[in-house]
C-alpha cells in the first residue's frame, strides 16, 4: 500500500540528499518540501516537529527528525536486507 | 562469544576503506558506526579525490558504501561505541547495545563539531542552535543570527547567513578574526554583519525556541537578541571511549607510520589520529594501512 510521505528539506543539506536517495532506492514516492523557499512549509515543519533542523519526514503523520534509517524503515514497513 | 579477526569503529572514508581491505584479506570483520560517511557527507564539492573530477560529499559516500556492501562485511549502523579495552589478547569493544570481542581493532571514529559547553546549548539544539549553516541557515530567513567562532568555518557560515538573515553577529573570543583575509574583508565590509571580538558566549536563552544569547565582553554581561545560533568553533576527535590509548593535547590518537597505537593489535586511522592532513584521500589511505597492519599482526601472532 502506498504511504503518504513528505520530506521537508533544504537544497544543500547532505542528510536531506541521503534521505531522498534512500527513499528513491526503496521505490518510495514522496513529496519534497523545500523549506528554504516556501515559508509556509517551513512553519508547518517547525509546528509538526517542534524544532528547526532538517530533514524532517512525515510518514502518514509519524514525524521523524533527521536521517534515522531504522525509524524510517519501520514507519514504511521496509525489511532490513 | 564470537571472536572477530577485526572490528572497525567508524564508517567514514578511513573505516570504509579498512572494511574493504579486511574483506579482501578474508578477515572476519565487523564495522560498528553511528553513521555512514562521517564528516565527508558535509563536503559540498570534492575535487581532489582521484577518479572524480567533481563529486559531492553525499555522492562520494554513496559510492563508498556501495563498494563496501559488495563484500560480505558485517555492518552495525546507529550504534555508538562507549568503551574499548584490551584484556589479555582479547580486544573488547563496548557499545550502547552490547559487547564484541576481537583480536584486532581499527579506530576510525573521526571528529565531531565541538560544542560550546554553555547552559542552554543542548536544550536548544535544533531549536535555534545548529552546527550546520548550509543545512539549517535557510530556516532563519529575515531573522537575526549569531555565528560563534572566528576561523574559516565561522566566516563561511557568516558569508552564507548574511545573504539570508536580517542581521548576522560573529561572536569571537579572540582579538581579531582568524580566518582567511579574503573572507574577513567580505564580512567586515557588510553592513548586515557585526563582528564582536573579545566576546564569549555564556548562555543560550529562550522559551520553546532560542531568543537570545548571554555574552560577556570586557567582564560585562550583555544580552543579545537573536533567533539562530550557529556554532563553528572547530572539531573534536571522537576518542573519549578509549582512555587507554595515547593521545596528543587535542585528544587525537597517536599513531606511528604503521598506523599502530600504543596498544598492540589496536590501530587507528583518519581524522581521529594525529596524522596531520585531514583529507578524505589521506583518511582512506590510512584506513588501508591500518587494515593491512591488523592482517599482519594476526599472521604474526598465530591466534
Amino acid at each position: 500500500m502506498e504511504k503518504n510521505v513528505k520530506v521537508y528539506s533544504t537544497p544543500a543539506c547532505p542528510y536531506c540528499k541521503m534521505v531522498k536517495k534512500f527513499l528513491q532506492d526503496n521505490n518510495v514516492a514522496f513529496e519534497d518540501a523545500d523549506v528554504s523557499h516556501d515559508r509556509q512549509k517551513a512553519e508547518e515543519m517547525v509546528k509538526k516537529s517542534g524544532q528547526m533542523g532538517v530533514p524532517v519526514l512525515d510518514i502518514e503523520g509519524k514525524i521523524i527528525i533527521g536521517f534515522d534509517k531504522e525509524s524510517i524503515k519501520q514507519a514504511l514497513g521496509i525489511r532490513s536486507p | 562469544m564470537r571472536m572477530y579477526d577485526l572490528i572497525i569503529i567508524g564508517a567514514g572514508p578511513a573505516g570504509i576503506t579498512a572494511g574493504v581491505y579486511a574483506a579482501r584479506k578474508r578477515m572476519s570483520s565487523l564495522v560498528i558506526t553511528r553513521d555512514i560517511g562521517g564528516q565527508a557527507v558535509w563536503s559540498a564539492e570534492i575535487s581532489n579525490y582521484p577518479g572524480y573530477q567533481l563529486i559531492s560529499g553525499p555522492d562520494l559516500v554513496a559510492k563508498f558504501e556501495e563498494h563496501l556492501r559488495t563484500y560480505a562485511v558485517a555492518l552495525k549502523e546507529n550504534e555508538r561505541v562507549v568503551g574499548l579495552r584490551k584484556t589479555g589478547s582479547t580486544i573488547i569493544v563496548k557499545t550502547e547495545k552490547g559487547e564484541y570481542d576481537s583480536r584486532t581493532c581499527v579506530v576510525a571514529s573521526g571528529k565531531r563539531s565541538q560544542a560550546l559547553g554553555v547552559p542552554g546549548e543542548r536544550e536548544f539544539k535544533n531549536r535555534g542552535v545548529t552546527y550546520c549553516a548550509t543545512c539549517d541557515g535557510p530556516l532563519f530567513a529575515d531573522k537575526d543570527a549569531a555565528v560563534i567562532g572566528g576561523g574559516n568555518s565561522a566566516l563561511d557560515a557568516a558569508l552564507q547567513l548574511m545573504k539570508i538573515c536580517r542581521h548576522t553577529y560573529i561572536i569571537n573570543t579572540a582579538r581579531t578574526l582568524t580566518g582567511d583575509p579574503v573572507m574577513r574583508e567580505k564580512v567586515e565590509h557588510n553592513p548586515a554583519v557585526s563582528v564582536l571580538n573579545n566576546t564569549r558566549v555564556t548562555a543560550v536563552l529562550g522559551d520553546t525556541m532560542v531568543n537570545a544569547l548571554q555574552i560577556e565582553k570586557d567582564g560585562k554581561q550583555e544580552r543579545l537578541s537573536i533567533q539562530g545560533v550557529f556554532v563553528e568553533i572547530g572539531l573534536m576527535p571522537n576518542s573519549d571511549f578509549a582512555p587507554d590509548l595515547e593521545k596528543n593535547a587535542l585528544g587525537e590518537i597517536r599513531v606511528n607510520c604503521r598506523s599502530e597505537t600504543n596498544i598492540p593489535g589496536i590501530f587507528a586511522s583518519g581524522d581521529v589520529t594525529d596524522v596531520p592532513e585531514k583529507q578524505i584521500i589521506v583518511a582512506a589511505g590510512e584506513g588501508a594501512k591500518a587494515s593491512l597492519g591488523a592482517f599482519r599482526y594476526l599472521a604474526q601472532n598465530k591466534f
